[in-house]
């Protein structure tokens, strides 16, 4: 077996809101080209983590952590230029965000930043990321089209397009599926299959059995604590801690 | 089973009144309007012409124009715009968008609160020691738009930054996520998203500038000066202060006199307004929102 660095590695992180405790003394690895499944109830510090891995504590009041995450073997805050690691990094909110801009505008918006001017380069990467995110066909008719305009579903797509702009080699998908059709939801975890070649992929999820369909390997978060890490098959047989058990099996509270 | 039960109908009839409430609430708030209006041009219609809006007063008031005063007041709300929608805007930007949210902050919040509290008259004062004498500007144009100017200031910023504050969080941190800076988010997406109710505090604040009187009675509009400024540092007349003057302080005026000036200060205010509502929707239309 082939000893990779880990994508991302997280050792005894703990984040904190003021004096509130969302995550406390973490640690793991997730490996490069691994779907990795993160399920536990809400407020378990599980959005908290992925805040970190992108930095967001700098723009959220009273956000701190402690411990050592690291992205792409480099601590996240030995970069110097937060937006360079923020660009590496996808990110998928738990509901789909369409920027008032044109359907275009949002997915050039970041190559845009990157500095790409050219029309037909711009053109390009639009139309591959659409593509990628499955949504091409639906919209290739109304580029100009608002963003914020479309279905539930298309938005999601479109944020889904949006962070593959960026070329990430990290995709973070936070619930994804809260606001979408089962059809789309559907549609979308083929699509994270076939990204998984390309990018690591971490997948918060509500839904015990989308983290069972996808990932590799998942945590485990409970009240702020990371419970287990473990092969996802492992959680429905193995003998997983008695909480994640509980959990998995609906048993919980 | 579908029958109205007698409480139904009770919250039916009381839904009823407090309906018919508002709408006449809504119609005591639109009477004053329409009577101030119908008054104005009843009893100053007569004096409206071209020579009155284009030839400078004459026989000490009584008879001529009133273009000196129309010029004057052009010039002061456009200075004072100039000065107070930049800072202002800056300033709603700082606070909206950069800011951490701490005791200084908040305490610089409720001062801009309490500053746009403050009586026309002392915003005068202050305009006479810090323009006027301090910056040594003379009893000018200079001077009094700067008065007016820092008198809409809090009003601009308050505006400014509740337009800010209406576009969803969400936006901002899809940029931020996008690795945008805070700036690139602001010009990409949150100005363009607040633009019009910006304009909106703006337009506000035109209708104000041109019909105050406190502030530049002392710093720089003159009683009667019938020639057109030449620079910003003349004195010039206003329109407000030359309808207080022909209303109260100058005797033998023509009964229509006094109400033409205050028809023709509504009308420019309503000017104003339409070209910057004209520019709000075509904004708009431009980004197809």
């Amino acid at each position: 077996m082939v000893t990779a660095t880990p994508e991302i590695r997280v050792q005894n992180l703990s984040i904190q809101y003021g004096e509130k405790v969302a995550l406390a003394g973490a640690s793991f690895e997730v490996m490069p080209n691994e779907i990795f499944g993160i399920i536990g109830p809400a407020n378990s510090g599980k959005t908290s983590f992925l805040k970190v891995l992108n930095r967001m504590d700098t723009f959220t009041p009273g956000m701190r952590f402690s411990g050592t995450a690291e992205v792409g073997g480099r601590d996240v805050r030995s970069w110097r230029n937060l937006y360079a690691l923020r660009r590496r990094i996808g990110v998928v909110f738990p509901l789909p965000v369409g920027l008032p801009l044109s359907v275009y505008d949002n997915v050039a918006f970041a190559p845009r930043l990157a500095g790409v001017r050219g029309k037909a380069e711009l053109d390009a990467i639009v139309e591959r990321c659409l593509r990628r995110a499955a949504l091409w066909d639906e919209v290739k008719d109304r580029l100009k089209a608002l963003g914020s305009l479309l279905s539930g579903g298309q938005q999601q797509r479109l944020t889904i397009a949006r962070a593959l702009s960026q070329e990430p080699s990290i995709l973070l998908l936070d619930e994804f599926s809260i606001a979408v059709d089962p059809v789309t939801t559907m549609r979308i975890e083929d699509v994270l299959k076939e990204l998984k070649q390309e990018m690591t992929i971490v997948l918060v999820t509500n839904l015990v059995q989308q983290a069972r369909r996808l990932a590799d390997r998942t945590a485990f978060f409970l009240m702020g604590e990371c419970v287990s890490v473990s092969p996802t098959e492992a959680l429905f047989t193995g003998d997983a801690d008695p909480r994640a058990r509980d959990y998995v099996e609906g048993r919980f509270g | 089973m579908f029958d109205a039960t007698p409480r139904n109908l009770k919250d039916a009839r009381r839904e009823g009144l407090v309906r018919i409430l508002f709408l006449l609430m809504t119609a005591l708030l639109v009477l004053p309007v329409l009577l101030i209006l119908g008054v104005l041009v009843a009893k100053g219609g007569s004096a409206l012409s071209w020579d009155f809006l284009f030839t400078e007063p004459t026989d000490g008031m009584t008879a001529g124009g009133l273009l000196p005063a129309l010029v004057g007041t052009i010039w002061l709300v456009v200075i004072a715009l100039i000065v107070s929608v930049p800072i202002g805007i800056a300033a709603a930007l700082y606070l909206s968008e950069y800011a951490p949210d701490n005791w200084l902050t908040r305490a610089i919040n409720l001062a801009i609160i309490n500053l746009a509290g403050v009586p026309s008259i002392v915003h005068a004062l202050f305009g006479v020691g810090a323009f006027v004498i301090f910056f040594g500007f003379g009893t000018s144009i200079l001077a009094a738009s700067f008065t007016l100017a820092v008198m809409t200031l809090p009003v601009v910023i308050v505006s400014t930054r509740e337009a800010l504050q209406a576009v969803p969080q969400s936006f901002r941190e899809a940029c931020w996520n996008m690795g945008a800076t805070r700036w690139q988010t602001i010009r990409k997406v949150v100005l363009p998203n607040s633009i019009s109710g910006i304009l909106t505090g703006v337009i506000l604040e035109v209708s104000r500038t041109a019909g105050e009187t406190a502030p530049i009675m002392f710093t720089g509009a003159a009683f009667f000066l019938p020639f057109l400024p030449e620079s910003v540092y003349d004195q010039t007349m206003a329109m407000s202060l030359h309808l207080f003057v022909v209303a109260t302080q100058v005797p033998n005026v023509p009964d229509n006199l006094p109400f033409g000036v205050a028809l023709v200060l509504i009308g420019m205010v309503l000017a104003m307004n339409a070209i910057s509502i004209a520019f709000r929707t075509w904004l708009r239309r431009k980004k197809k929102w």
